[in-house]
């Protein structure tokens, strides 16, 4: 896996003489406080999905067929519920909250394009083919990510529990056998650490709020619990995948994820919701009514003109 | 612009108490100016709570706050393409770039907000039709290309009027364009690298690339406001530093940027009147339909109701998760101030 | 840390953010926002001023917890200073190119 050359950018449109803000350093190097500044900005230096990508066409990565079954459920999971999120932006309660709404969706369409990537290493697809033009029935995301916005509780509900399973998921992931699994995991465990505390953050708020927001999110929990257990089901696959400790066993992960989420609900005076959970079947193309209309939205530009580049 | 003069301007801020009888505050205003006037003949910077005069204010006001609903309500006919976007990096793009919007919103709002309006009053003003916003934004994103022209040409027409704001006199708002104008560097790349690869593509995406720009162009160019004789308070936004070129003069600029740059596109602009003039070494452009812009302007665009609904929509369905977060900031403020009062 | 007031219903309270850019240097002042509390600021502040890598640490303060100087008094506040040459080095022109003075 490369990492790319990170040059420090300087887009200086300060033509002026006045400054408070200073512009045009060169970072690091950088001392003293005549080189503070609140402007200054770079590209960071990360794995990028066009890392991964390249490593693929070049040989470098190129994932097992379970590798990359993997890597196609959890790049789904990902991309539907970017997908989800980015409605959010332009219609959130306040104008900070469409930025932090919209840096999860980033955070997430990253991480669906990295797994997505890798797992279209197996026959030579791009993260496009795989996300454009597969059937609903060829998609491998688990029920509850795409579960409706609903209210803004709801969209917290979700995100509550799918940012606490991704982080489980990720922080074992991150030491899998498989190399570039390992590596895309490691980025994204940070990001989605981040997506705990926000949604935490905000069922405390929310559940200890007013009476309405109260209700509001216990209606929330009520409705996205019966999607959890389908998170935690281990399959055949998940099953070999383990035994060469390329990833976990979803069934490990419950433990720590009850914990962690079970702290939180307590803090907020929230109980487990007491409900049947669904039948799923997301990991072997069975969804609910909700797919279909969102990849019908998500699809229709790309399939009006197929093989077109953009 | 009648409708203006409806939008809430906050109280002047009372003199200190030891200022208050009729002669101190002739003296202080009288102090003021010359003070003021000194910073204006100097191109140095005013700062929030410096004397200014009460129509330096209102027009900073005014134009602060127009500045941030454009970029709030600017949102929106992006937005309306990120579910669909062809791609995922296009995806990623444009999602960054909708969200970078809300966030120099905000920017813009904070200095307004130090002229001491608030925030929630200017968007009150907003959703009630009483505050003004860039009409450009009233037409709709109809394709896919509509992405790559509103990035080339809208946002290229805001840089070209927001970069000489960057020097504005009012100190808050020249560091609110300088953050602003850092960031959307990459919104007019990505708009030209989209219009670049549909003229590249099929005939079909050619095609969609020439009738996006076509659409954009006259209304990209109306961005830079009513002609200069047309245009009454140009000439005292000029003389407070607020304004460093004249509408023309940007607009011509732009056009002949755009006329360079649309032969990369292998495009063309809508305009058979475009030329540069030997005599004045400056670019010209055909005649622009001022009717349509005042129309749009007045509320009567495609898109004016729609934009206003959505901003509506959201700010009241979000209404209870305010208030929740603010009630529990009570809360716990005030289990806080028990702790300690028991220790 | 102190949380001000919450205004009324639902308008959250103006935060100042200021940002270090990097290890070494002072926290810069950056902007505003709005935000329920310091804990929602903070993350706020992250999420609006720090999306371009502009930082590795954020303050947050209450608006108007700050005080100010008085914008009036520029004279009896910042002219003193001025005509006290002898405070800079430049002032002592005896010694210069005396060396490591």
């Amino acid at each position: 896996m490369s990492t790319p050359q990170t040059a420090t950018q300087t887009n200086d449109a300060h033509d002026g003489g006045h400054g408070d803000i200073s512009v045009g350093l060169s970072g690091a190097g950088a001392s003293g406080d005549g080189a503070a500044s609140a402007t200054r900005i770079t590209p960071g230096n990360a794995l990028r999905p066009e890392d991964i990508a390249l490593a693929v066409s070049r040989g470098t990565a190129k994932p097992s067929a379970d590798v990359a079954e993997l890597a196609l459920r959890l790049g789904d999971d990902a991309l539907i519920l970017a997908q989800r999120l980015g409605h959010w932006i332009s219609r959130a309660p306040e104008l900070e909250e469409d930025i932090a709404l919209g840096n999860i969706a980033l955070d997430q369409l990253g991480h669906a394009r990295s797994f997505l990537s890798y797992a279209g290493g197996l026959d030579g697809r791009s993260e496009d083919d795989l996300a454009y033009f597969r059937r609903e029935p060829e998609f491998r995301s688990v029920q509850i990510f795409e579960q409706p916005n609903g209210d803004f509780a709801h969209t917290i509900a979700r995100q509550f529990v799918v940012s606490y399973y991704q982080f489980e998921l990720y922080r074992r992931l991150a030491q899998s056998t498989d190399a570039t699994l390992a590596g895309i995991a490691a980025k994204a465990v940070k990001e989605v650490d981040y997506h705990r505390d926000h949604s935490a953050q905000w069922v405390l708020r929310l559940a200890l709020g007013t009476d309405e927001s109260r209700q509001r999110m216990i209606h929330a929990f009520k409705t996205v619990w019966p999607y959890v257990d389908e998170l935690f089901r281990d399959d055949e696959l998940t099953g070999r995948l383990s035994e060469t400790a390329a990833a976990p066993q979803p069934s490990s992960l419950r433990a720590d994820f009850d914990r962690l989420t079970g702290e939180i609900l307590a803090e907020a005076e929230l109980q487990v919701p007491n409900v049947q959970p669904a039948p799923g079947g997301g990991r072997r193309g069975l969804h609910s009514e909700h797919l279909g209309y969102i990849l019908a939205e998500m699809q229709v530009l790309a399939r009006e003109y197929p093989g077109a580049s953009w | 612009m009648a409708s203006q003069t409806l939008q809430s301007v906050p109280a002047e801020p009372s003199p200190a108490r030891h200022e208050q009888s009729l002669e101190d505050v002739a003296r202080r205003d009288a102090e003021g100016q010359a003070y003021f006037d000194k910073v204006m003949a100097e191109d140095s910077r005013i700062e929030p709570r410096d004397w200014m005069p009460a129509a330096y204010r209102k027009t900073l006001l005014r134009q602060i706050s127009q500045h941030a609903h454009s970029e709030i309500i600017g949102m929106q006919p992006e937005a309306n393409w990120i579910s669909r976007a062809p791609s995922l990096k296009r995806k990623a793009i444009l999602m960054a770039k909708v969200q970078d919007e809300a966030g120099h919103g905000l920017y813009l709002y904070s200095a307004a907000e130090t002229l001491g309006q608030p925030r929630d009053q200017m968007m009150q003003d907003l959703m009630d039709g009483k505050a003004k916003y860039s009409s450009i934004f009233n037409y709709p994103a109809r394709t896919w290309a509509d992405m790559g022209a509103i990035g080339w040409m809208v946002d290229g027409a805001a840089i070209a009027n927001q970069v000489p704001l960057c020097r504005a006199s009012f100190g808050p708002y020249g560091r609110a364009m300088v953050r602003v104008c850092k960031e959307e560097s990459f919104h007019q790349r990505q708009g030209f690298e989209i219009l670049l690869e549909l003229s590249h593509g099929t005939p079909e995406q050619k095609q969609m690339a020439q009738e996006a720009v076509n659409r954009w162009y006259a209304p990209a160019l109306m961005m830079f406001g009513p002609p200069d004789d047309d245009s009454p308070n140009s000439k005292q936004s000029m003389a407070w530093n607020i304004k460093r070129f004249s509408n023309d003069e940007l607009r011509n600029r732009f056009v002949g940027m755009m006329m360079e740059q649309v032969k990369v596109l292998e495009l063309t602009l809508p305009d058979k009147d475009i030329r540069f003039n030997e005599e004045t070494k400056k670019w010209e452009h055909g005649p622009l339909d001022w009717d349509e812009f005042h129309e749009v302007l007045a509320g009567r665009g495609p898109c004016n109701a729609q934009r206003l609904e959505r901003r509506r929509e959201a700010h009241l369905e979000g209404a209870w998760v305010r208030e929740a977060a603010a009630a529990y900031a009570e809360k716990q403020a005030k289990k806080q101030a028990e702790k300690v009062s028991v220790a | 840390m102190t949380t001000p007031e919450p205004h009324a219903g639902n308008v959250w309270p103006i935060w100042e953010v200021f940002v270090r850019s990097s290890r070494g240097l002072s926290h810069v002042h950056a902007g505003s926002l709005h935000a329920p509390d310091a804990a929602m600021a903070l993350r706020n502040a992250r999420d609006l001023y720090t999306r371009r890598n502009e930082g590795v640490s954020i303050w947050v303060v209450p608006a108007d917890a700050i005080a100010s100087s008085d914008p009036d008094s520029k004279g009896s506040f910042f002219e003193s200073p001025q005509g006290k040459d002898y405070r800079h080095a430049t002032y002592y022109t005896k010694s210069e190119g005396v060396k490591h003075l």
